[in-house]
């Protein structure tokens, strides 16, 4: 991907300043109300880029440098679009001892991505989580929010790259 | 009212009028009315019961519980003859339905007393009448209008409740403290930040049955006199925020949350906030910091959050599963509640068993049970039977205890005492091929990345007994190391700022000191005796019993195996990346795990 389509995919357009106002005025007087905005934001528009962490540092009136702070914080949120498709690699600890250590690494030989990174079709992030809560279904991937387990090293590949081309 | 001994639902949604349940409705009347049943039997008309397309007509029959499907007019007489004459269920109209496995909890398992986990899997966690249908905000209604704040407490402390997120502070106490400031408004917060890996309890109680913690929730606000309270739940756990929502929306309608609750004069209210990924969240004033919408950093205590919590007003914080518990002792009473458990610790305490145990999942057992109980009772044995190593208590903060502390009551002190601890409640079981010095690692791996970075003894502390880790796991480890190891945990115990970096060298520390033999093969002998540790194995394919099949060379990632069809194949050590994915695939176990020399 270029420098300028990545700029692209992130510009604060004016559909997604919209949505930004939406979620700001349906939040603005609760007490402590800038977490609340950046997860709503992170859930609807996928990601909290820089130019919109000034936006609405500006609309809730904080300092930028405070909504930066929570941003980089928080392992949820992104500051950069993800892919169509996120798969998250449970790395709690029935998983670890279960084998997602092999399937990461076969993740990244069939993507040529790293860990923490989108494809370069744009199509799929891969991202390393805790615990999903789900260890007795180890190994466990969530795709989407979906949670896979049981996960055969055998059967990984192809989804895999059904992700990569749906 | 009328007593009937068994009652009757027959489903009349659109669907099974359609297929005749009118009909089906007017037969069994008639034939129970024939048999002289009528004040025994009581017909009730109800909403669907299952899917009308695969099953309707169909009726349930309480209190047995019994779903007979696809009934005709021409089945009502021998149904009623057999059923509520004989007292005999009739196989051949009941529902066959596909069995749903609930693979995390299940039946309960032998020698487990499900208090907090009774409803779960039991009733529609969206819909608050099935909860009141199973005492559902009795408890509630007793509190506000039978007695004073001061016995709610003077109760729970009777019942010897202590708090279930891991410390066990005895929660009267705590609420006691709270309600004795004199600052208002006060808060109650819910802990539901369940980060511990291997943990999850509190999600299966929160999206299974929330209105439990609800409950306990505007009780605890009754006793402290608290006017809001935020469930603070993590972000990885969408559909308890999601249930928790339905739950408070529907608690609001029926009163029982908000203004004058049961018209008392009381009213509370209460708030689901989301985290966003970070583990040091469950520390409570990190929590109360998050909840502020500010980044979740611990600070020092005192001043308590009991003293100044959310928005500097006095709050109380307690964790999921003590709010859930908390309607049970003021429904059955603390005497019941006490006569579980041991001197110090009463009731039950839910755990989540994890790793090398045939049933893993949720359990709830009385306290002082055993870990041997635990593991061979409740767990059912080490699987594949194998034998069992270790098992941690307490998540990345406890400790690993070994086969000697198998005997061991489950118990705050005792614990405590054999250098672990109760934690949240996760178990982790490990068996004989589990490497203690890479659990170590992986614990400190965990906490390292997790550690907020406000105090140096836990940032840089917890980086440099990784690397240490990292080293000795891959073969560079030198003997000076075990003993910087034992010097760095002694420091970050001692003077970390919070509950993460006091106990993040509690894995390292038991590790060292019940396997100790295990970190000396790996530096002296540069040999993982579990046969885990990447760089100090090899993987060998044996001739013998190699059928050539081609299956390890397929799906090697680095195309390391090479060997014709039917011909055994060999491992390019040099190309090898120990991935284990070969051993994984190989259906003859000829792939052989080798360490040393």
């Amino acid at each position: 991907m270029t420098e300028s389509t990545l700029i692209d995919r992130k510009a604060l357009t004016a559909e997604r300043q919209a949505q930004i106002d939406e979620i700001i005025a349906a939040n603005r007087l609760r007490p402590g109300a800038l977490m609340v905005v950046l997860n709503e934001t992170q859930n609807r528009l996928g990601f909290v880029s820089e130019e919109m962490q000034t936006y609405i540092a500006s609309q809730l009136r904080v300092a930028v440098s405070a909504v930066h702070g929570v941003v980089t914080f928080y392992s949820f949120f992104t500051t950069e679009p993800r892919g169509k498709h996120t798969v998250k690699f449970c790395m709690g600890t029935a998983c670890y001892v279960g084998g997602v250590p092999q399937l990461i690494e076969k993740a990244r030989q069939l993507t040529g991505t790293e860990m923490g990174q989108t494809t370069p079709n744009g199509m799929l992030t891969l991202e390393i989580c805790r615990c999903v809560g789900a260890c007795s279904q180890a190994p466990v991937v969530t795709v989407d929010d979906e949670v896979v387990g049981r996960i055969k090293p055998t059967k990984f590949p192809q989804m895999i790259k059904k992700l990569l081309e749906e | 009212m009328a007593f009937y001994r068994s009652h009757v639902l027959v489903s009349v949604d659109p669907e099974c009028l359609k297929r005749g349940a009118h009909e089906v409705l007017d037969a069994l009347n008639d034939e129970l009315l024939a048999q002289g049943l009528l004040d025994e039997v009581q017909v009730l008309e109800t909403s669907r019961i299952g899917d009308p397309h695969r099953f309707g007509p169909d009726l349930l029959v309480y209190p047995e519980n019994v779903h007979y499907a696809n009934l005709d007019v021409d089945d009502i007489p021998y149904l009623v003859e057999e059923h509520f004459l004989k007292g005999r269920t009739v196989e051949k109209f009941r529902a066959q339905e596909k069995a749903i496995s609930d693979e995390e909890l299940g039946a309960p398992k032998p020698k487990e007393v499900r208090i907090v986990l009774r409803n779960c899997g039991k009733i529609d966690p969206h819909n608050i009448e099935d909860y009141i249908a199973e005492d559902g905000y009795s408890a509630l209604a007793r509190a506000l209008t039978e007695l004073s704040p001061e016995q709610v407490i003077d109760e729970v402390a009777k019942s010897g409740l202590r708090g279930r997120g891991g410390a066990g502070f005895p929660a009267a106490r705590k609420w006691q403290l709270c309600r004795q400031v004199a600052d208002n408004p006060k808060y109650l917060t819910c802990n539901a930040d369940e980060g511990d890996p291997g943990a999850f309890m509190n999600r299966r109680v929160l999206e299974s049955d929330p209105h439990s913690v609800l409950e306990g929730m505007v009780i605890a606000a009754y006793a402290i006199g608290a006017s809001m309270g935020y469930v603070y739940c993590r972000a990885e756990y969408p559909i308890a925020v999601q249930n928790l929502n339905i739950a408070i929306a529907q608690a609001r309608e029926f009163g029982f949350l908000g203004q004058n609750i049961f018209g008392t004069g009381f009213s509370f209210d209460l708030e689901v906030r989301m985290g966003a990924g970070a583990f040091v969240c469950g520390e409570e004033t990190a929590l109360i910091a998050s909840i502020e919408g500010k980044r979740g950093e611990p600070r020092p205590r005192p001043p308590f959050p009991a003293q100044k919590g959310v928005w500097g007003k006095p709050t109380n914080n307690n964790n999921v599963e003590t709010y859930a518990v908390v309607p049970q002792i003021l429904l059955h009473g603390a005497e019941w509640y006490a006569s579980m458990g041991t001197e110090k610790s009463k009731g039950t305490k839910t755990f989540a068993v994890a790793g090398d145990v045939v049933n893993t999942g949720l359990i709830e057992v009385p306290f002082g049970i055993t870990l041997r109980e635990v593991v061979y009772d409740v767990g059912g044995g080490i699987k594949d039977g194998k034998g069992f190593k270790a098992i941690q208590t307490g998540g990345p903060m406890g400790g690993g205890l070994t086969a000697e502390h198998l005997d061991l009551p489950l118990d705050y002190e005792a614990l405590t005492a054999a250098g672990s601890m109760m934690g949240s409640g996760g178990l982790i079981v490990m068996d004989e091929e589990t490497c203690m010095v890479d659990m170590a690692r992986f614990f400190m791996e965990f906490t390292q990345e997790e550690s907020c970075g406000k105090c140096t003894p836990c940032r840089v502390g917890t980086r440099r007994l990784l690397e240490l880790l990292e080293k000795i796991c891959d073969g560079q480890g030198v003997p000076q190391d075990l003993n910087t190891l034992d010097d760095l945990c002694h420091e970050i115990t001692q003077n970390s700022l919070c509950g993460l970096g006091q106990g993040a060298p509690n894995p390292v520390i038991s590790m060292m000191k019940h396997f100790r033999a295990e970190f000396e093969a790996h530096i002296y002998e540069k040999r993982c005796p579990a046969k885990v540790c990447r760089a100090l194995i090899h993987y060998r394919i044996e001739e013998q019993t190699c059928t050539g099949c081609t299956v390890c060379a397929r799906n090697c990632p680095v195309e390391a195996i090479s060997g014709a069809r039917r011909q055994a194949h060999v491992i390019d050590l040099e190309k090898c990346i120990r991935c284990g994915i070969c051993a994984q695939v190989c259906n003859f176990n000829a792939v052989a795990v080798e360490s040393g020399k």
